[in-house]
């Protein structure tokens, strides 16, 4: 049994009035503990909606959501809903309205305190937290003297002290410079592979889903795309149509190939691009 | 960036023996000593509670041009108290100004009114000098949560105190970039009427609020993520703890108390 | 007619413990006609930049001319004409839909005209106009309530709402950011027709490499509130010691090309755009590969 498991899971936002919108439709999808997907799609795709059911944020309107076996919508009004906020963390867009106290390691420490935890095991896990995201140095200061970039590291930590499983990114570097996406980007990845926590990342650059072991792509509330990224990159055409960005390399290779290139349809990055056209003109030099 | 580092209150970060007193025992003595000053009569008292503001005020390590700055707002209402009872409380007259005359009494009773507000004011920014305002936070839930059997929401005042403090710099940095962008489009705030003036804030108005709502529905789903229900079962990091300072606070404002009432 | 930066320097709260000195001697020149991309990184002085541009910072030393004009005169008799000129610069914010207030997008974008106190049928003539610039359908969207709209849409909205001032400039400070693709997309190709079709003179801050890339003809780079590159995007990205210095990369399809050549491929660096890097590729592979047939 995978550690998310979404079952034909629908949500209608307004059901029954004339605004009714079906955000989500008929959604199956399993994701195993210490995966990192990474799902892509359109504004109104509906991903963010999918985010949210991950952590009982929102409720399937029909359909199931488990998550390490239970049940979001039977949890809903139990003790248990604290048990599956705690697993899985959640980081949104915007890096200034996510952080509620006005010193970094108080922010960090609100999770805990909510869980009821012991001080000084909050303590311990804030100041591991804040480790983990590399910015223990930061801990005094006050969240609008930050970048972007270290917001979202703080926002991430403030999961993180909750000993959360599983990351879910809600577009975590829309709004950031390259820096803070780097920065971002780097603290997920190594949370990744070091503590093996699971990874779910909504964005919009390629890059960033290039990272993961699995992309999932959305359009209209449904999975319309499923694989590794190189599955899923190869299909430019498909994805352009969706209103989605391929890579810089793909691209460039697809071209390269309509105009007659004996290249490999399967370029993902430019280190592949480069040792494919090396290797052509190699060729075509012999 | 400009308005940005200006932070609310007039904290002065710190580590003197008031800035480790508990801050409930800061508020509870700050308390007690205002009554105090009150109860003051006679020219000892006075004297002793003097004394006991200067002390603190050196003890706090706080430069003593920044605690004086803060009587010069209310710099005229001492001079203005201090002439009204020079006038008016009868007595040996010592001169006659016009109609009114100045008596002996009057300068000795406008002279301890005067000393009086500015003992209040000096030990209340006493308080906020050496105290943060979230630990003025936390003393004021603390304080507050026995209140909570008659309805009062201690948390929850304290939860609103603390997102203020968090957001009110984001919402300044907020009003100056939305102030620039209509002033790009030719909104004028300074020229014309006041009521012209306050239409001409409209524009900045309505996008404040709107982000403010849409910070709030942020905010608000952000805390629920992280597990957040409200005060019951909640505990805290940084737990107001009682120190051997603050006995030797209690029991030296003990003496100082009784001896004010028994010299008054 | 051109903007005019005159040895500019910028001072953040002069006098207290918080003094910042954001620009430091900054000369440069926006020519009209041109595309001019702002790049630096966060805390370069870039933004600071920007506002002294219509006036919405006054330089603590040296001037700004717009058209030959002091936006910031001494004299008072100079401030009417300098109020005049300001308005030549159109500034659009980031995340510039934040600033929508009004019922309907045509109230919105009329703003700007009652403020300079237009007759209703020149502001409703330039509301059309500023929807027709942007790709909003007047008839579709004029009654509309701008929070309707999707976050591309919003933006392009305030984006109508400074170009109803008819500016002769316009400034963006990172129009496209947080969009999604599809959104950044249309906005590009919305600013890239103002530019070329409508003649409106342009000055954007980006710090994406790859979008100024392909758009801007004359690129300022500032870095720790000096303006160290003032050349046309070839040749500034050409400099890749002084991008590191005021850490900032190559465009991406320039940084392949320059693996490329590091494998021993004999190919030009200095590719803009895909379709650049995509002719000179086959260039250097079908030419030898034709070379070799004829051998």
């Amino acid at each position: 049994m995978a550690w998310i498991e979404l079952e034909h899971l629908s949500h209608c936002y307004h059901a029954g009035t004339e605004q009714e919108h079906r955000a989500l439709d008929e959604v199956n999808l399993a994701i195993e503990a210490g995966a990192f997907v990474a799902i892509l799609g359109a504004n109104g795709s509906g991903k963010s909606t999918l985010a949210k059911h991950l952590n009982a944020l929102l409720l399937p309107t029909s359909g199931a959501c488990r998550i390490g076996g239970l049940d979001t919508a039977a949890a809903a009004d139990t003790a248990e809903l604290w048990k599956i906020r705690q697993q899985v963390g959640m980081v949104f867009q915007n890096p200034d309205n996510q952080l509620i106290a006005a010193v970094v390691e108080d922010d960090v420490a609100f999770g805990p305190e909510n869980l009821g935890m012991a001080p000084d095991e909050i303590r311990e896990s804030v100041h591991q937290a804040l480790e983990a995201v590399n910015m223990t140095r930061f801990r005094t200061f006050a969240p609008h003297l930050l970048s972007g970039g270290q917001k979202q590291r703080v926002a991430i930590a403030g999961a993180l002290a909750m000993k959360t499983r599983c990351l879910v990114l809600d577009e975590p570097t829309a709004m950031l410079d390259p820096q803070g996406r780097a920065e971002v980007m780097a603290t997920v990845q190594r949370l990744h592979e070091e503590q093996g926590i699971t990874i779910v990342l909504i964005t919009h650059f390629m890059e960033e889903a290039a990272l993961a072991d699995r992309v999932i792509v959305m359009a209209d509330g449904h999975v319309t795309m499923d694989g590794t990224p190189r599955e899923v990159f190869c299909e430019a055409a498909k994805l352009k149509k969706l209103g989605l960005d391929v890579p810089l390399a793909t691209e460039l290779g697809c071209e390269l190939r309509a105009s007659g290139l004996a290249l490999p349809k399967d370029i993902l990055t430019d280190e592949e691009l480069v040792a494919a056209l090396t290797s052509a003109a190699r060729e075509e030099g012999a | 960036m400009m308005l940005s580092d200006i932070t609310i209150g007039q904290y002065f970060p710190g580590s003197s023996i008031l800035h480790r007193l508990d801050p409930r025992t800061k508020v509870v003595l700050l308390f007690f000593y205002l009554v105090l000053i009150f109860l003051c009569k006679s020219a000892i008292s006075y004297a002793i509670v003097t004394v006991l503001t200067v002390t603190l005020m050196v003890l706090s390590k706080v430069p003593m041009r920044m605690m004086l700055r803060s009587l010069k707002p209310l710099w005229w209402i001492i001079l203005f108290t201090f002439v009204i009872h020079v006038f008016s409380t009868p007595g040996e007259e010592l001169a006659k100004i016009l109609f009114l005359s100045v008596t002996w009494e009057g300068i000795v009773e406008g002279f301890y009114i005067c000393l009086r507000l500015v003992l209040l004011i000096l030990l209340s920014s006493l308080l906020t000098f050496t105290t943060s305002p979230l630990k003025l936070t936390d003393a004021m839930e603390a304080l507050l949560a026995p209140g909570k059997r008659i309805g009062i929401p201690a948390h929850e005042l304290a939860m609103m105190m603390t997102i203020a403090l968090r957001f009110v710099p984001t919402l300044i940095q907020e009003t100056d970039r939305i102030m620039k962008a209509q002033q790009s489009r030719g909104a004028d705030f300074t020229d014309g009427s006041i009521m012209k003036r306050l239409r001409a804030f409209v524009p900045v108005l309505v996008p404040l609020f709107l982000s403010a709502f849409r910070r709030a529905d942020d905010l608000a789903m952000a805390m629920e993520a992280r597990c957040y229900r409200g005060g019951e079962g909640r505990t805290q990091m940084k737990a107001l703890r009682v120190t051997s300072i603050d006995y030797v606070a209690w029991g030296f404002s003990a003496v100082l108390i009784a001896a004010v009432l028994a010299l008054r | 007619m051109s903007i005019v930066l005159e040895h500019v320097a910028y001072t953040y709260m002069p006098g207290t413990p918080f003094e910042q000195q954001a620009l430091k001697d900054v000369s440069a020149t926006i020519e009209q006609g041109s595309l001019t991309a702002i790049a630096g990184h966060t805390g370069s002085g870039k933004s600071t930049l920007l506002q002294q541009f219509n006036g919405l910072l006054q330089p603590t030393a040296g001037r700004v001319l717009v058209d030959g004009i002091d936006i910031n005169p001494k004299a008072k008799k100079e401030r009417a004409a300098a109020r005049a000129v300001r308005l030549k610069v159109g500034m659009v914010f980031q995340y510039a839909e934040q600033q929508l207030f009004e019922e309907t997008i045509e109230k919105d974008i009329a703003f700007g005209p009652k403020n300079l106190g237009l007759s209703d049928e020149e502001t409703a003539a330039r509301v059309k106009e500023a929807m027709r610039l942007v790709h909003l359908d007047y008839e579709t969207y004029a009654k509309r309530s701008p929070f309707a709209l999707s976050g591309g849409q919003m933006r392009r909205v305030a984006i109508a709402g400074v170009l109803a001032l008819q500016p002769e400039y316009l400034v963006l400070d990172e129009p496209v950011a947080g969009l999604d693709p599809r959104g950044r997309e249309e906005l590009i190709a919305t600013i890239r027709h103002l530019h070329e079709k409508e003649h409106v003179t342009i000055v954007l801050v980006s710090h994406n490499m790859d979008d100024i890339a392909r758009l801007a003809d004359h690129v300022l780079i500032m870095s720790h509130g000096q303006l160290v590159c003032d050349a046309a995007p070839r040749e500034a990205f050409k400099q890749r010691d002084m991008l590191k210095e005021a850490g900032l990369k190559v465009p991406h399809t320039m940084a392949l090309m320059q693996q490329l050549r590091a494998k021993g491929l004999a190919v030009r660096t200095d590719c803009l755009t895909i379709a650049e890097a995509k002719k000179e590729i086959l260039r250097v592979m079908k030419g030898r590969g034709g070379r070799n047939d004829a051998q």
